[in-house]
């Protein structure tokens, strides 16, 4: 600032408004700054020619460019498509029990079904496939509806219990207690064998008289060793893997009311605007099958 | 003296300036937003969409009233990454009987506009009472108390009718049987089942919270399930306008 002993000195001159004795003094913008300021002013009115802008009477003006969001995303899509054609292609026809002769189509199968997994499967599965409360663990060697890279397959085109697919999985437990198929105290009786075959702690007496009750109404589907049954998704009994727990008081809860596990069907064919297509399918089947328990 | 100079008459009267400013505005206006109610390809036309159903309507309510569209968008974007991940970009169709939209604008759970279908009734039961048991690592506040709190229909033919004023096409049929459809979409084996598909096709008729009575969880459910169902994607080809 230059000395201030005479403010009026270096005062610059005004515009001539004046307005209650106030002046205006004439600071004009700097060049630089206003050919800025045309110069954004020409590049709205050529970006408005190339790109869709104008409003006419049917639609907008499409714009010299031809650019449209949709044709882009689709466009992207074809990119990443047309670089794995190859290896799609050959996933989705391939039969997945020789999947693992093809060292290339495998690893691409796995990695992709990963990712299928992650966007798709992992909030009930979770995102490590260890499962969660009624939803099964996909890192052991326990299966309800089969283990085989095929099985995997159809469950997840198919699902099971769902309304989407005539081909889904499908069983009903009945709900022995809330049906009156038995008495409480025979539930309580099933209870016990259930926990003795599963090698629990539980009541030696009631038991055996508990396993004349679970031959008659339960080995049908849960075999009479409690060994299960995949063909009817019936989980087995004998072992220390639980989908809903396995104490005395899930047990009873799970014979008394029923369980009835749904999962959806994935194929887009059942959902078009979100399922997965043949080639995601077999990725992701792929993918849990060498999670750990695929047989 | 040229026009621009006359700019004290305008600087030095209120209220002429506060007119002149609403003539620029509404001018604005006019070429930004009057366009979109007239184009042709504002919403493309497409298969398959209808309004809510009572239940539905009264899912979206709920969804209305406990704010999941501050975390939760429904709006696909017409990107590979969200295309791969969610499913086919949303469309305007999509959410033309919405009002008011629940496009959303931020992101902290997933989108949800092809959220129908994806899980099974007894997850999205589980997940609401404790986000948690199935998905660790969500933030999402628990939403038990739904299945706690019956939902009567009493105001649903009101919300219908006020919906049928901002645009939505309600017919007088389906106002007049809201209730009976209300409870039939809970009941499969009830004798309204043919009369509610065949006022809102696609509906998904079952008892979604599996418990007696209906609470506000069925209703949430039946929306969460049928959001995004509804258009046939297998007839629809994008318009190249877009």
């Amino acid at each position: 600032m230059s000395d201030n002993s005479n403010p009026n000195e270096n005062e610059p001159e005004t515009t001539g408004h004046e307005w209650d004795g106030i002046r205006e003094y004439n600071n004009p913008l700097p060049r630089w700054w206003v050919w800025i300021f045309y110069a954004t002013i020409i590049w709205g009115l050529g970006y408005t020619i190339a790109y869709p802008a104008w409003p006419l009477i049917e639609r907008a003006t499409p714009g010299l460019l031809g650019f449209s969001t949709r044709a882009q995303v689709a466009e992207d899509i074809a990119a990443v498509e047309e670089a794995n054609a190859a290896l799609k292609a050959q996933l989705a026809e391939v039969d997945l029990t020789t999947l693992g002769e093809n060292e290339d189509l495998a690893s691409f199968a796995v990695n992709a079904g990963a990712s299928v997994y992650l966007a798709n499967c992992s909030q009930c599965h979770g995102s490590g496939a260890a499962g969660a409360v009624g939803f099964p663990n996909l890192l052991d060697d326990a299966w309800l509806w089969g283990g085989t890279i095929d099985e995997i397959a159809y469950t997840v085109t198919h699902g099971i219990r769902n309304e989407q697919s005539f081909d889904a999985h499908w069983s009903e437990m009945p709900a022995f207690g809330r049906d009156e198929i038995l008495s409480d105290g025979e539930i309580g009786q099933v209870v016990q064998h259930v926990l003795a075959i599963s090698g629990q702690e539980h009541d030696a007496a009631a038991a055996e008289a508990g396993s004349v009750l679970y031959l008659d109404q339960c080995a049908s589907c849960h075999m009479d060793d409690g060994g299960g049954d995949m063909v009817l998704g019936a989980p087995a009994l004998n072992d220390a893997i639980w989908l809903y727990g396995g104490d005395a008081d899930t047990i009873t809860e799970s014979i008394y009311y029923s369980r009835f596990g749904v999962m959806p069907a994935w194929s887009e064919e059942f959902r078009p605007s979100s399922g997965l297509d043949q080639a995601e399918i077999n990725a992701v089947a792929a993918y849990v099958h060498q999670l750990g328990g695929g047989q | 003296m040229g026009i621009l100079d006359k700019h004290k008459i305008l600087e030095t009267n209120a209220t002429l300036l506060l007119a002149g400013s609403f003539v620029v505005v509404t001018i604005g206006g006019i070429v930004e937003i009057a366009p979109l109610f007239y184009l042709e390809n504002t919403i493309e036309e497409v298969d398959g969409m209808r309004p809510y159903s009572p239940m539905e309507l009264a899912g979206r309510e709920v969804y209305l009233r406990e704010g999941c569209y501050v975390c939760h968008s429904q709006m696909i974007r017409p990107m590979r990454d969200e295309v791969e991940r969610y499913g086919h970009y949303s469309l305007a169709a999509e959410s033309m009987y919405d009002h008011p939209f629940q496009w959303g604008s931020k992101r902290t759970g997933p989108d949800l506009a092809r959220v129908g279908g994806r899980y099974s009734d007894e997850w999205h039961v589980l997940h609401f009472i404790d986000p948690q048991s199935v998905v660790p690592e969500s933030v999402m506040p628990k939403y038990g108390y739904l299945l706690n709190r019956e939902i009567d229909p009493e105001h649903i033919q009101d919300i219908m009718a006020t919906n049928r004023i901002v645009g939505v096409p309600y017919t007088d049929e389906m106002i007049e049987n809201a209730v009976v459809d209300f409870n039939a979409q809970i009941d499969p084996f009830g004798d309204g089942f043919d009369a509610l598909l065949e006022r809102y096709p696609g509906a998904q008729i079952r008892n979604f919270d599996g418990e007696d009575g209906i609470s506000e969880m069925d209703a949430l459910i039946a929306y969460m399930q049928m959001l995004g169902t509804l258009v046939d994607f297998s007839t629809f080809t994008p318009a190249e306008s877009r």
